[in-house]
């Protein structure tokens, strides 16, 4: 019973870790369509942006605060260099797309390098993330449950934004029909711009969010980029719901899988249950219909 | 532009010259050294010939070609650890991170036939297996690259994590012979390169036969217009899965081959970076032509021995610049520079333009 | 001589969208040596039936066609049992020379060994489909510098390579001038008399000119059937759908 639940626990905070730098791949991949590899290195900017804001604000405390929108902002703005320099170019030819996003990744993670050295980076976390929270007989590290918490958060704001604001109206709209939007008046590149601005965005918090469990070095978004692709290909294009349930499907699994082979079987065995399920259901676990044969 | 229309003498001659350059010229003027690097960048080529099959020809961005190399490179590092044990004897890291004993399944590697058989039908049979899961449900495009490399990530994990049986992290190295043949002795070298070169020209004459076969014809088609050819009465899925299992087995043996040259294999040389690094020289030689791939590669890896000897670091640079740069502006490759060139004089080309109109409302 | 005619008989299709019955319980039967047309407003389920009966959408129901029940079949076994057909926007292979396109479609009579060879010659029957849609002189052009016109006739042309006994043609004069819809009427009188046809067809002129039968289809269901005279003296048919000739016309 003690396994299961702490398993379960592990399981959600990884997913939730998941959720977080797949939850702007899901708005750039799965709404518009663009595979960007850069994302990663787009979390390791974020992260980076912890460290340096620690550096400039020595009170940990306060740091992380200071340091969660302004890796926002820029992990946001590199998005946004990126979409308007080189993703506007190639909006139909998705999988060039990769590569070239590929290549700026490379770029960036070496720029990282240069500029902060090989060693990683530690970030220190504030006092108030010590400890443990006692629920139900069982000790939950804080600073997992705030990286739950944020994950929530985004996504709660992700939500919101696509729901109910005139903008995630408009994204909607460019990413069902194009041209229609286009003839009824939304800018869909000004639309591109900003989805490519906040689905960066968030890969900048979850950066920051990252340097609570993980040192932070050049390379931090390689680990992450490829398992956070499969949350999104397993969940459905075009639907942030699939990612969710996807992300947190696949750290739990994953959680348990570890603690009964290790952690390296459960990659492997992670990567074989999303090709067996991709057999049941080819397009994830949600889809748009259509029945165009395009 | 007649990119895909068949120009089967010119390509022919192309080969024809690739072979001299590689079998004649390049052994006559450089030293062992060079030599021993032109034959490591023979095997990337050769992977490069399968992914511009898989993906110039056939639309399959394979991401996870690192490991089909991987498979074909142990399974050779198998066999070169028991030669380099010797008979009987079990292999010197088994004793390092293991228990001292060997697992059954390595005894038949100590066969160099049944090593080779290996080398072809373990990429064989698991990019059937693959193929099959994967092209029967219609995962493709996006869907099927970021699968082939996550495929990639995973078999590099379990590679490290199987340290007993396959070094680990660390790899397999410090082999002393090859087939009989000891490494130290430059003249098996050069042997070596002959072999691999060869192997090289083998692999393009066989992708020269695909590509001009009607099969070739029906990938491309697939490419373009998987739909369609459902309305032929194929099913697509085969198509590719012929492509796909092609590619896979050219890069098992450019692994295999990577082995003897290098003197050691490790989850670095196979993983999803690695396999990604495969597709530049692809991209630069032009994906969907049939020498551009290979001179791609040959290319790129020189590039990349060049750029770190003098500068460290400037090779990572480099080679982003040269995914951002082909791809986005050259995405034919070198290959396309001459029709690209051809475009910006466009006095000939314009006068041919009407008459095509002209024919086609009669 | 010929006892029996081919025929393709459809009994009680229906294809479902998500609660939406795009195509209600049909009963049709195409004949053999016939030019049948499918005609009906935007949305009457006239592609939705070729596509079901060509395995692209789901249905219930019966197709049958000889012995073969196409339900169920993936597009390619649907080809493989000799039936055919064409897209609305003409889709040939750009790259691919028009003898390419032609030559390719031959390839489900191949064996797999003769796939690994290159093309030695022209085979006849892809000189016969050649000749048949009048595309000889350009034949070695790529497909992708045809007029629209022209793709729809190649399209034609790869059924008769496919050696497609059943043909299912959408719109395939759309976008045609005069001469080039009376060439393609002339093709398909032509080729129909050993082959079951059926054409989606918006122009009533063309449907007029060329029909020996034709089918009403409106909201999905078959509204009637019969030869134009007939339907054309249908007072049901005037109301959804000869009262707008005039939007029928302009659409095609």
């Amino acid at each position: 019973m003690d396994v299961i639940v702490s398993q379960l626990f592990t399981g959600a905070s990884t997913g939730a870790v998941l959720l977080l730098v797949a939850l702007g791949l899901a708005l750039t991949f799965g709404q518009m369509g663009v595979i960007n590899m850069a994302h990663g290195e787009f979390l390791m900017a974020g992260a980076y942006t912890a460290y340096l804001t620690q550096q400039a604000v020595s009170n940990s405390d306060v740091s992380l605060l200071i340091a969660l929108p302004l890796g926002f902002l820029v992990a946001g703005m590199l998005g946004l260099l990126l979409e308007m320099t080189v993703i506007s170019r190639m909006y139909h030819r998705p999988l060039d797309t990769l590569l070239v996003t590929f290549g700026v990744g490379l770029i960036l993670q070496q720029v990282a390098r240069d500029v902060f050295g090989a060693q990683p980076k530690a970030v220190a976390s504030p006092t108030w993330l010590h400890g443990q929270l006692d629920l139900l007989g069982y000790g939950y590290p804080v600073t997992r449950l705030f990286i739950v918490t944020i994950a929530v958060g985004c996504l709660a704001g992700t939500a919101a934004v696509l729901k109910y604001t005139a903008l995630g109206r408009r994204i909607r709209a460019t990413v069902q029909n194009r041209d229609l939007a286009e003839t009824v008046g939304v800018s869909t590149r000004g639309t591109d711009r900003v989805t490519f601005f906040l689905g960066s965005g968030l890969a900048g918090v979850a950066g920051v969010a990252l340097t609570l469990v993980t040192a932070t070095v050049s390379n931090l978004g390689t680990s992450y980029i490829v398992p956070a692709f499969l949350v999104v290909v397993a969940g459905g294009i075009g639907q942030i719901k699939g990612s969710v349930i996807a992300a947190f499907a696949l750290g739990i699994v994953g959680a348990f899988l570890t603690y009964y082979t290790s952690g390296s079987l459960a990659t492997v065995l992670t990567f074989v249950l999303v090709v067996a399920f991709l057999q049941i259901r080819p397009q994830g676990l949600f889809t748009v219909r259509t029945r165009s044969l395009a | 532009m007649k990119r895909f229309s068949t120009l089967p003498a010119l390509n022919l001659i192309g080969i024809a010259a690739l072979a001299v350059a590689l079998l004649v010229l390049a052994p006559a003027v450089l030293d062992d050294f060079r030599l021993g690097n032109l034959a490591k960048y023979c095997c990337y080529a050769m992977v490069a010939v399968g992914i511009g099959l898989a993906w110039g020809r056939g639309g399959m961005l394979v991401l996870g070609q690192g490991m089909f190399f991987g498979l074909g490179a142990y399974v050779m590092a198998f066999h070169l650890k028991l030669e380099a044990a010797g008979p009987d004897a079990i292999p010197d890291f088994m004793m390092l991170y293991g228990n001292g004993t060997m697992p059954a399944w390595w005894e038949p590697f100590r066969s160099g036939a049944f090593t080779l058989f290996m080398v072809v039908a373990l990429p064989a049979t698991v990019s059937t297996l693959l193929g099959l899961a994967v092209f029967k449900r219609r995962i493709k495009g996006a869907y099927f690259a970021i699968l082939s490399q996550a495929l990639a990530v995973a078999f590099a994990t379990l590679i490290i994590s199987q340290i007993e049986v396959t070094g680990g992290f660390n790899g397999l190295s410090a082999f002393t012979s090859f087939f009989g043949y000891s490494l130290y002795d430059p003249i098996n070298q050069r042997m070596i390169f002959f072999i691999t070169a060869g192997l090289l020209v083998a692999m393009l004459l066989v992708a020269f036969q695909l590509y001009r076969s009607r099969f070739g014809e029906l990938l491309i088609a697939t490419r373009d217009a998987e739909e369609r050819v459902r309305f032929l009465g194929h099913d697509p899925a085969n198509i590719k899965l012929v492509a796909f299992v092609i590619a896979a087995v050219m890069a098992g043996i450019g692994g295999a081959m990577f082995v003897p040259i290098v003197g050691i294999v490790s989850p670095l040389d196979i993983d999803e970076v690695a396999s990604i690094g495969l597709i530049a020289g692809v991209a630069l030689g032009g994906r969907a032509t049939l020498l551009g791939p290979a001179i791609g590669a040959l290319a790129v890896g020189y590039a990349k021995t060049s750029l770190s000897e003098t500068f460290p670091g400037s090779w990572t640079y480099f080679q982003g610049a040269l995914f951002v740069l082909v791809i986005l502006f050259l995405p034919g490759g070198l290959a396309q520079l001459p029709s690209y060139l051809g475009r910006l004089r466009p006095a000939r080309k314009q006068k041919q333009v009407p008459a095509l109109q002209a024919e086609g409302a009669a | 001589m010929n006892a029996q005619l081919d025929y393709v008989e459809i009994r009680d299709l229906t294809v479902e969208f998500d609660g939406f019955v795009a195509v209600d319980s049909v009963d049709l039967t195409l004949l053999q040596g016939r030019v049948h047309f499918l005609i009906g407003p935007n949305g009457a389920g006239k592609t939705t039936l070729v596509d079901a009966v060509t395995g692209l959408a789901n249905a219930s129901g019966l197709v049958r066609y000889g012995s073969t029940d196409l339900l169920g079949l993936k597009p390619h076994q649907v080809v493989r049992a000799g039936v055919g057909r064409t897209f609305q926007t003409a889709t040939v292979f750009e790259q691919l020379t028009v003898l390419q396109n032609l030559d390719i479609a031959g390839g489900v009579h191949r064996k797999a060994r003769s796939m690994m060879r290159a093309r030695r010659g022209i085979p006849s029957y892809v000189e016969e489909a050649l000749d048949a849609v009048g595309l000889v002189d350009l034949r070695d052009r790529p497909a992708g510098v045809l007029a629209h016109g022209q793709k729809q006739w190649l399209e034609i042309g790869m059924l008769l390579v496919q050696d497609a006994k059943v043909m299912l043609l959408d719109e395939p004069v759309a976008g045609m001038s005069a001469e080039e819809r009376e060439e393609t009427g002339e093709l398909l009188r032509r080729i129909g008399t050993e082959r079951t046809i059926a054409v989606i067809e918006h122009d009533m002129d063309f449907v007029r000119t060329f029909a020996d039968v034709v089918t009403v289809m409106h909201a999905g269901k078959v509204l009637t059937e019969g030869t134009v005279a007939e339907i054309q003296a249908n007072q049901k048919v005037q109301e959804v759908y000869l009262g707008r000739t005039v939007e029928g016309a302009t659409h095609a």
